[in-house]
């Protein structure tokens, strides 16, 4: 090791065209050398997978039969195909309801609730709700599908016992909704925190001084903590819409069904591609999937802009 | 308009901190009334236990006669206006002046006439359409009293008013404040742990120490006259010489005592003799004499002077004792130099050296 005062070697000086490229004094093929691995890794398991299945997408590949051992090129036809495909329709508006009921109301007003009304009480209350709302965010997807089923059970099911309703089939009879209470339980955790953690930057003192005007609680939401919060509450947005709209957490319950009823559509390029074997199709839907995540992350960003 | 009356009031935080521990106090009609104190004295609790924001925990609150002491924040008739202003960053100068009118649901056109008034009268003319954040520090402050005075409260509460301003700022602020409560004639209370703003600002100061009154009275007797030691150390930009003494036999109305080697005049009348005690008596009122000094004086020699601008503060080694003087400008005698104190015995203050109050009101000393 050079001792700190003495020059490192293989360090440039700086020939005053643009930034410094070897600030750190590593030699900029030794630099490489330390992020190498990441990128093998990103590139192995994000890039190409993400570029083969746009590859795929234009091919008649199948899980079995000619096309599995040698697909042939077939242009946009897929695309086409989607176009006019019922039950893409249908999965693009239940992944539509799905994303607005239980992430922009259900876990959007949930959480926020929660943690208006946390703010107050004592700290012991506080810390055990925030674990229980945790817990249920934590939880491998699995367990708690499993509980969720049991919950909705059509024989000796909880709810049906709570509510006295024997022999309901909650997941075949409203699927969807079943879906939505679902999501909304599972992710309001994650608003909370954020919420409570946004509810600390609005100043004591604002929300005194609108208390001192006589400012009714819904007053002072909207004049006092919703403008503080405004850039939070589209952050959130954002991320639990993205995240309820590729959640794949559905098929756990209701597996699509009945008769589509609740295919989302994680839920149907699944199908599609495992059930129907049509992995062509099925990458088209990904990248369509991509795309429309993509245009609702711009749109987000542009509201998020124009706050600044 | 109307006065405060605060009977038996304790806040008490869940903590088990009586911040406000059983304070009566009166607060007239029109009246600018200060709590002084320093920090952790209550005087902030008892301003939010008046405004609504910290329940009483005993006790009663009166505004107008009407006992508001279980009365939401919103209905008490009070406005106040907080340390950091709490402008909305959100809002311009005009939606938040008019914020409480908003609240209350009065019509827009009834707001903007308002916003217009209120603002003239604040000189914010012209700065209606900023935010908050385009304004300095003054005219921020301005704005929050506008806010608070649009809102109509029977009473204003100021938190600290002036001490997010710089010292230049603070000054005219000082001036504006001071003429705009005796324009408006609104019984306003502020808070301050600055003995100078409230010296300079109110009609009357309530010291407070511990959660408890410990002088209440005009700016004027508070600094003549404090009532116990801790006011006496308390108020006053050059600290109150506090020493100890024994009261010397009396002699008719004036008396002495004997303190730092030498002795002061003093009005003993109702102190025994050989008392023992703690002599205050405040750097302004004591003199260097010039050419001999018959009476009772302190004799000393100068250890250092301090310039304070138009005077200069001169410490005098009295017997071992270090007593402070205030002399006028180029009239400070250079450190070594023997010099003799006297003071009036009106501004010789007599303290018990175990209570630390003050003895006795002495009976109104003769001119001297």
């Amino acid at each position: 090791m050079a001792s700190p005062s003495a020059p490192v070697e293989g360090v440039a000086p700086a020939r005053g065209r643009g930034p410094a490229r070897d600030v750190a004094g590593l030699g900029v093929g030794r630099a490489f050398g330390f992020v190498a691995p990441a990128f093998l890794l990103i590139g192995a398991f994000l890039i190409f997978p993400a570029l083969w299945t746009i590859y795929i997408g234009i091919t008649n590949y199948r899980l079995t039969g000619v096309e599995a051992v040698s697909p042939s090129v077939v242009g946009l036809s897929n695309y086409t195909k989607a176009l006019n495909d019922a039950l893409f329709h249908n999965a693009l508006w239940l992944t539509l309801v799905f994303v607005l009921g239980s992430a922009i109301i259900g876990q959007n007003i949930l959480g926020f609730t929660l943690a208006w009304i946390m703010r107050r009480t004592r700290p012991a209350v506080r810390r055990t709700v925030e674990a229980f709302v945790l817990l249920a965010w934590i939880l491998p997807s699995t367990v708690v599908a499993y509980l969720w089923v049991a919950f909705y059970d059509r024989d000796g099911g909880t709810l049906n016992s709570l509510l006295g309703t024997q022999g309901t089939a909650w997941l075949i009879d409203y699927p969807m909704a079943c879906l939505v209470v679902f999501n909304t339980w599972r992710g309001t955790a994650f608003s909370m925190m954020l919420y409570s953690s946004a509810l600390q930057a609005v100043p004591p003192s604002q929300l005194e001084s609108a208390r001192m005007f006589g400012a009714s609680g819904w007053q002072t939401l909207r004049d006092v903590v919703f403008p503080h919060i405004r850039g939070h509450v589209l952050t959130n947005t954002l991320l639990i819409s993205l995240w309820t709209a590729n959640d794949f957490s559905p098929f756990l319950l209701t597996k699509g069904g009945p008769n589509h009823e609740s295919e989302t559509v994680p839920v149907y390029i699944y199908n599609v591609a495992l059930q129907g074997g049509e992995l062509g199709y099925s990458s088209a839907i990904s990248f369509l999937l991509l795309i429309a995540n993509l245009l609702v992350s711009l749109v987000y960003l542009r509201l998020l802009r124009r706050r600044s | 308009m109307a006065g405060i009356d605060i009977e038996g009031l304790a806040t008490v935080y869940p903590n088990g901190v009586r911040a406000v521990d059983g304070l009566d106090l009166h607060v007239a009609d029109g009246e600018f009334f200060a709590l002084l104190g320093p920090s952790g004295c209550g005087k902030t609790t008892l301003l939010r236990t008046i405004a609504g924001l910290e329940p009483a925990t005993e006790g009663t609150v009166r505004i107008d006669a009407a006992d508001v002491t279980r009365t939401e924040p919103g209905k008490r008739g009070v406005a106040m206006v907080f340390q950091d202003y709490a402008l909305f960053p959100h809002m311009n100068v005009s939606e938040n002046i008019t914020y409480p009118l908003k609240v209350r649901r009065v019509a827009m056109a009834t707001r903007t006439a308002t916003a217009e008034r209120t603002a003239g009268e604040l000189s914010l003319q012209g700065l209606l359409e900023r935010k908050p954040a385009q304004l300095s520090g003054g005219q921020q402050q301005r704005v929050a009293l506008a806010r608070a005075i649009a809102s109509q409260g029977k009473v204003l509460l100021l938190d600290e008013p002036l001490s997010n301003l710089d010292a230049r700022l603070r000054l005219e602020a000082r001036t504006f404040l001071k003429k705009l409560q005796r324009d408006l004639g609104i019984t306003t209370v502020f808070v301050t742990h600055d003995q100078a703003e409230a010296l300079a600002l109110a009609d009357r100061i309530a010291v407070m120490e511990s959660g408890k009154l410990r002088q209440l009275g005009s700016p004027r007797e508070v600094f003549a006259r404090p009532a116990n030691t801790f006011v006496a150390n308390f108020i006053g930009s050059t600290p109150m010489n506090l020493l100890p003494g024994t009261v010397a036999a009396a002699t008719g109305e004036v008396g002495a005592v004997s303190v730092a080697g030498g002795s002061l005049p003093a009005t003993t009348v109702s102190v025994p003799a050989d008392a023992e005690v703690t002599v205050g008596i405040r750097p302004e009122y004591l003199t260097v004499a010039s050419g001999d000094v018959t009476g009772p004086a302190l004799r000393g020699v100068v250890v250092v002077a301090e310039n304070l601008g138009t005077q200069s503060l001169v410490t005098v080694d009295c017997d071992g004792t270090l007593v402070g003087v205030t002399v006028p400008e180029e009239t400070e005698p250079s450190p070594g130099t023997a010099v003799v104190l006297t003071a009036p015995a009106s501004r010789v203050l007599l303290y018990d050296r175990d209570s630390g109050e003050l003895l006795a009101r002495q009976p109104t000393p003769v001119a001297s």
